[in-house]
């Protein structure tokens, strides 16, 4: 197993109590659950494990309709009825029309694989309660073929929430939790460092003091996020803005340029405005 | 050997079940603890809590436990926790040590010099004479002598009209029963749901399907429906501020729970009771205000109708005319709820106080009277009870 250990990847910094949440949930085998702030990197952290392992991965992403029994199987009463008025030979197999979902093709993977069951909490209330068994045992049974399907290694699960519904206790047991929690200056700088290996040491330095004062000013609705920052660098750095002009001390200038890749809400740009122009009545140059 | 641990944790007021404590233990039989107690911390605590609002209390019970600080549990909470406070002893003064007391400063310097303490001190205190505890001589804390004594935390008799009761543990009641989280309002919601077809037909119906391919002598005529979305409609009116102070966690959690349970749902604000009109936004509410006839005629009669309020005012607020507490009212409430009611034939009335209360409270009864003895409790059964007799 020592070979077989998570440590984050050339363009994912992990950070350790992450690496130790994620190692752990391979070791036991049981899914790992993975909250944090929108644009914190749950999903690419699927993607980064599977790659690091060097696993396949199969990503089954929830939506508001999505049920539990689609990610088993599906039977696709339709497609039979048309065969059947065709004299298709196939409609003596029900097996035939037994569309298999995510979770079966993860089980029947020759090796161990990554299933990323994203956002799950988008799902109905109930979504949780009915992968429990499935969850637990590795096993479903399928009703139309009498069929037992049982996972052929114990697959890694990666299950990540933006917490807009609550998981019940019973589903919580049986996961491992993380909380990514927001990165500090160090971490930070280590990840845009991955992302944009020759960004200018006085423009990261400049452009991470504006990006963590914009998320301390109080009563936005959306803070900005590590994603945010990636493409608001990715944007400086298109423009070619130089490092002055982030600097803040500079009251003209006291909205960071772009800011409209950090702030995606109209309200909080308001905000923002109106802070910066409180700012400048109060401390005139 | 880390059973003391987990009880620690159970104690500290965490969820931790056998399940995961045995998952943990066995994580550490396969090693993945190491050596350091940095890899436990994230190994126990990825294994052990389950919510980011639990992690803040995770971290300080395991500082106290691995630091071998005893006996500093207190510091676990903010508030002032409940056994720091307990009655353990009653204590007669002498007539010397009384006169001391009185010595004291007037009202507002006792209050002043106890959220001093409050801020200075941090762990248990019994006996002695200054800092806040029980059955000392202190001001401050229960159960002592102190003419001017402040009560803080004392079992029984707490009155809602005292004049001041300085319980920093507003909450306690609610933390106590607080079964009543927002996934167990949304399962008891649930109920309410009426599922009706509506929108583009995507849903096979086989039925129908089988049925017509029959009378289609045999050919395949394929029928869709629409899928089924809940089509349930509720108007939610929420009492804020004064006495719903110390409801608004439960209410908040509710209203939560309700705005994503319900594809229409509308709700208003009012202040202890139903007049001429009400308001969407609190921060605009005597600038913004929605008439209550208004909200009659525009919503129809289909909308189950939800009051939430402990129904705790002066019964003048409901039967007379002006008199209301922030406005004159030209027609007494009395009148305005049965309006509404007239218009709306399922309401519902749901109160955040226990109900062993609501005969004390000569309005809870006015209003109960009002609402056809509809009115629930906020509780999961309450609210079961509640959404029953909507259907």
């Amino acid at each position: 197993m020592a070979d077989n250990k998570f440590t984050g990847t050339s363009s994912y910094i992990a950070t350790d109590d992450l690496t130790m949440a994620v190692n752990a949930a391979v070791t036991l085998e049981r899914p790992i659950l993975v909250k944090g702030e929108p644009g914190t990197g749950k999903t690419q952290l699927a993607i980064e494990v599977a790659s690091s392992l060097g696993k396949p991965l199969h990503e089954w992403h929830i939506k508001s309709t999505t049920k539990a029994q689609q990610g088993l199987y599906e039977y696709d009463a339709v497609a039979r009825l048309r065969d059947s008025q065709l004299g298709d030979d196939r409609v003596h197999d029900i097996a035939n029309y037994i569309v298999r979902g995510k979770i079966w093709e993860a089980f029947e993977s020759d090796e161990q694989p990554v299933l990323l069951i994203d956002e799950i909490d988008k799902a109905d209330i109930e979504f949780p309660n009915d992968l429990l068994r499935e969850l637990d045992r590795m096993e479903f049974y399928v009703y139309e073929t009498q069929q037992l399907v049982t996972a052929k290694h114990r697959p890694i699960i990666v299950i990540t929430s933006n917490n807009e519904k609550e998981l019940p206790d019973a589903f919580l047991r049986r996961c491992f939790f993380h909380y990514i929690k927001f990165p500090d200056k160090d971490t930070m700088s280590d990840i845009v460092n991955v992302h944009f290996p020759n960004l200018k040491k006085e423009l990261l330095a400049e452009a991470l003091n504006a990006f963590y004062k914009v998320r301390d000013v109080r009563g936005l609705k959306k803070k900005p996020s590590t994603s945010e920052l990636l493409d608001w660098i990715k944007l400086l750095l298109a423009e070619d803005i130089p490092a002055e002009a982030l600097r803040s001390d500079d009251k003209r200038s006291a909205i960071p340029p772009l800011y409209g890749a950090l702030l995606k809400n109209e309200q909080d740009v308001h905000l923002f405005e109106q802070l910066v122009f409180l700012d400048r009545r109060t401390n005139p140059q | 050997m880390l059973l003391p641990f987990f009880y620690m944790l159970r104690e500290g007021g965490m969820k931790t079940s056998i399940t995961e404590w045995l998952a943990l233990l066995e994580a550490m039989k396969r090693g993945l603890a190491g050596q350091s107690v940095d890899d436990f911390y994230y190994l126990a605590r990825t294994t052990l809590v389950k919510d980011e609002s639990e992690l803040d209390r995770f971290d300080r019970i395991f500082g106290v436990y691995f630091k071998g600080i005893e006996d500093s549990l207190s510091d676990l909470f903010q508030d002032i926790p409940d056994e720091w406070l307990r009655a353990q002893a009653e204590l007669l003064l002498t007539e010397e040590e009384r006169a001391q007391i009185e010595a004291m400063g007037g009202f507002e310097e006792l209050m002043r010099a106890l959220q001093e303490r409050l801020e200075e001190q941090d762990d248990r205190h019994e006996g002695g004479n200054k800092w806040i505890g029980t059955a000392g001589t202190s001001p401050f804390g229960a159960h002592g002598f102190n003419p001017e004594g402040v009560r803080i935390g004392q079992q029984g008799s707490r009155n809602r009209s005292a004049v001041k009761v300085w319980d920093k543990r507003e909450y306690r009641n609610l933390d106590d029963s607080l079964e009543l989280g927002t996934r167990n309002i949304k399962v008891a919601l649930r109920r309410l749901r009426k599922f009706a077809r509506e929108g583009a037909a995507d849903q096979l119906d086989l039925d129908d399907t089988i049925d017509k391919t029959a009378r289609n002598a045999g050919l395949l005529d394929i029928r869709m429906v629409p899928e089924r979305h809940n089509a349930i409609k509720v108007l939610l009116c929420l009492d804020v501020g004064g006495s719903m102070d110390d409801h608004v966690r439960v209410c908040e959690e509710l209203f939560s729970a309700a705005r994503s349970e319900f594809k229409h749902l509308e709700y208003f604000y009012f202040h202890n009771f139903i007049y001429e009109s009400m308001w969407k936004d609190n921060r605009r509410r005597h600038s913004e205000k929605t008439p209550t006839l208004d909200i009659a005629h525009k919503y129809g009669a289909d909308y189950k109708l939800i009051f939430v309020g402990d129904a705790t005012m002066s019964p003048y607020e409901i039967v007379y005319a002006g008199g209301s507490v922030e406005h004159w009212n030209e027609e007494p409430g009395a009148v305005w709820i049965k309006r509404l009611l007239n218009t709306y034939p399922k309401a519902v009335w749901l109160n955040p106080e226990p109900r062993e209360r609501w005969d004390y409270t000569p309005s809870t009864k006015l209003i109960r009277e009002l609402m056809g003895d509809r009115m629930y409790p906020l509780t999961i059964a309450g609210l079961d009870d509640a959404i029953r007799d909507l259907h």
